[in-house]
């Protein structure tokens, strides 16, 4: 389960965000590799390879890459989100502020997959080290002509907003406006920023280019489970020995990272539940934890693996507690563009609130249940359905330590 | 003190150029430059949306719509420090109650609020993404790790 390091190989390094150090450990290497490639045969290593998205949604990244229109002959946008905001997710962080230049090679590589010019990246506004980590990197990166040379990248600061980790509410705010999120169809690769065809992937996701082309498509879809590659860093927090980033197949089991890998759990030592991809993946419990944390495998298990952040909670914990946290994050963060996340993320937030301070009504539960599945499905962007499953999951999972705290 | 003018400097005008110049609509630059307003005028009132405004063409309300949707720009004089406790599950579960608290006894001042002396600005944010060190805050442009209620009082001694 101790898989090989890639991602975070060079981690124990202090000096890893050099571009010294990154061309020590064959640095852009695999960028004048991919240099003698044809566009088409970049993307077609990369669907081969399996890698799938890694900021949330889990979507093919070869595919998306091949939705850039064929016949388009004007400017392509390589949008990089790193508006890491998912509640319980670290690890780009991590990557921006220790191997930054991965992020940047993998962006060459992608760019000449889509036949790009121009590359942003969308740092979230309180990321301030990470941010000038990486524009140092970038300095870097220019002074020794690997950008610039063809292609550019703009490092362009956020200002506080977790919807902007929503691709095209990124779009939205990416182009000097409120962080709203686009109606798709169409979608970004056909119509995105600055209304051109552009693709928008992860940070982690594109610092695992350059390995794929390095170490071929074949190897990394090795290393994962038969529909998805690779490794991926998992963020674990909350009631564990050892928190902090582990970088493992997709095929490693909840279990496993939770006790061998981060320590296992603290507080009263006994396992009640677990948030397995970001608040937004529906929480699972103790005896639901023998899964593999790739898309498909959590996809099955009626969660999502998202963003990879796991969320620890030992048998102390009260559950409508953490729903109320969850949910005042919601409410909070709803952009307010569709009336049934921004009225039920509010009116949601406030009924677990009196639940949990003794004030709850014998229907709150079955009204919460309600809303938020005559909700799901019905906004413009997924932000929603990312608050129903948590909504969901924690009632009907531990409905009995709800119950217990509404006044008969 | 004199209400000072709200104008950039030539040098800041030339940033605002270049800013501009990176985007394929200069409209792209509205955040970055929202920043730099910020930072040179100590925050975002409706007569520095104006000033902004009036640099990229855009309407005042344009503008406004903005800076009212995003939480790092402030539309009120804020302190000269800026502490932001993450209340968000992990921190939650590590104690981040009782480190909200503990700020609130020692400042005498509720979540939201500054300081009479304007020193500091008191605020509770969701998830900074650093929950491996939870309970955890931001002051100013630093992540404050691992804190206990002790570790928050050396921090606040440590701000002038």
């Amino acid at each position: 389960m101790t898989a090989e390091k890639i991602l975070t190989r060079n981690f124990g390094r202090a000096d890893s965000h050099t571009l010294r150090a990154y061309l020590e450990t064959g640095g852009y290497t695999a960028w004048q590799k991919a240099q003698a490639l044809e566009s088409a045969a970049l993307t077609e290593e990369v669907k081969q390879s399996n890698l799938r998205g890694l900021g949330g949604a889990g979507f093919p990244t070869g595919t998306k890459w091949a939705f850039i229109p064929k016949n388009h002959t004007g400017p392509v946008y390589l949008v990089i989100n790193a508006d890491e905001g998912e509640p319980g997710t670290f690890k780009d962080r991590y990557l921006l502020e220790r191997e930054p230049h991965a992020l940047i090679e993998g962006m060459l590589i992608a760019a000449r997959a889509i036949r790009s010019a121009t590359g942003f990246v969308y740092v979230r506004g309180e990321y301030v080290e990470p941010w000038r980590r990486f524009s140092a990197a970038v300095r870097e990166a220019y002074d020794d002509g690997y950008l610039g040379q063809g292609f550019d990248v703009v490092v362009h600061r956020g200002a506080g907003a977790y919807i902007c980790g929503e691709e095209t509410g990124l779009i939205s705010s990416l182009e000097g406006k409120k962080g709203w999120p686009k109606v798709k169809p169409p979608f970004p690769a056909i119509k995105g920023a600055f209304g051109m065809p552009t693709i928008v992937n992860n940070v982690e996701t594109i610092c695992h280019v350059p390995h794929i082309i390095n170490r071929g498509a074949a190897w990394f879809a090795g290393l994962g489970t038969k529909t998805q590659g690779g490794t991926r860093i998992f963020s674990v927090s909350g009631r564990v020995r050892k928190p902090g980033i582990y970088e493992a197949s997709v095929s490693i089991t909840l279990r496993e990272l939770i006790d061998d890998l981060a320590g296992g759990v603290t507080g009263n030592g006994r396992l009640k539940a677990v948030v397995p991809g970001g608040s937004s993946a529906a929480i699972l419990r103790f005896d639901e934890i023998d899964v593999t944390m790739d898309v498909d495998g959590l996809r099955n298990a009626g969660t999502m693996a998202g963003s990879a952040g796991v969320i620890v909670m030992d048998e102390t914990v009260s559950i409508p507690e953490a729903l109320m946290v969850v949910a005042r994050f919601y409410a909070h963060e709803s952009c307010g563009q569709c009336t049934p996340c921004r009225e039920s993320t509010g009116w949601i937030y406030k009924m677990t609130k009196r639940i949990v301070e003794g004030h709850g009504r014998k229907d709150d539960l079955d009204k919460i249940l309600d809303v938020a599945r005559r909700g799901a499905g019905t906004t413009i962007c997924a932000f929603y359905d990312g608050a129903v499953g948590p909504y969901i999951s924690y009632i009907e999972k531990f409905r009995a330590e709800f119950e217990a705290l509404i006044p008969k | 003190m004199t209400v000072a003018t709200i104008a950039f400097t030539t040098d800041q005008l030339a940033e605002v150029r270049r800013l501009r110049s990176l985007y394929p609509d200069p409209r792209g630059a509205l955040l970055p430059v929202l920043h730099m307003a910020q930072d040179a005028f100590g925050h975002i009132s409706l007569p520095v949306e104006e000033y902004v405004a009036g640099l990229f063409n855009l309407s005042p309300a344009h503008v406004h719509e903005v800076v009212t949707f995003y939480t790092l720009f402030f539309r009120e004089p804020r302190g000269r420090h800026v502490v932001a406790v993450c209340h968000n599950l992990s921190c939650h579960l590590a104690g981040a109650p009782e480190i909200v608290a503990r700020l609130k006894a020692r400042l005498g001042i509720e979540v939201g609020e500054t300081t009479e002396d304007g020193k500091i600005t008191l605020q509770s944010v969701e998830c900074l993404c650093a929950c491996e060190h939870a309970p955890m805050m931001q002051v100013d442009d630093r992540y404050e790790l691992g804190l206990t209620p002790e570790k928050v009082d050396r921090i606040l001694e440590g701000l002038r």
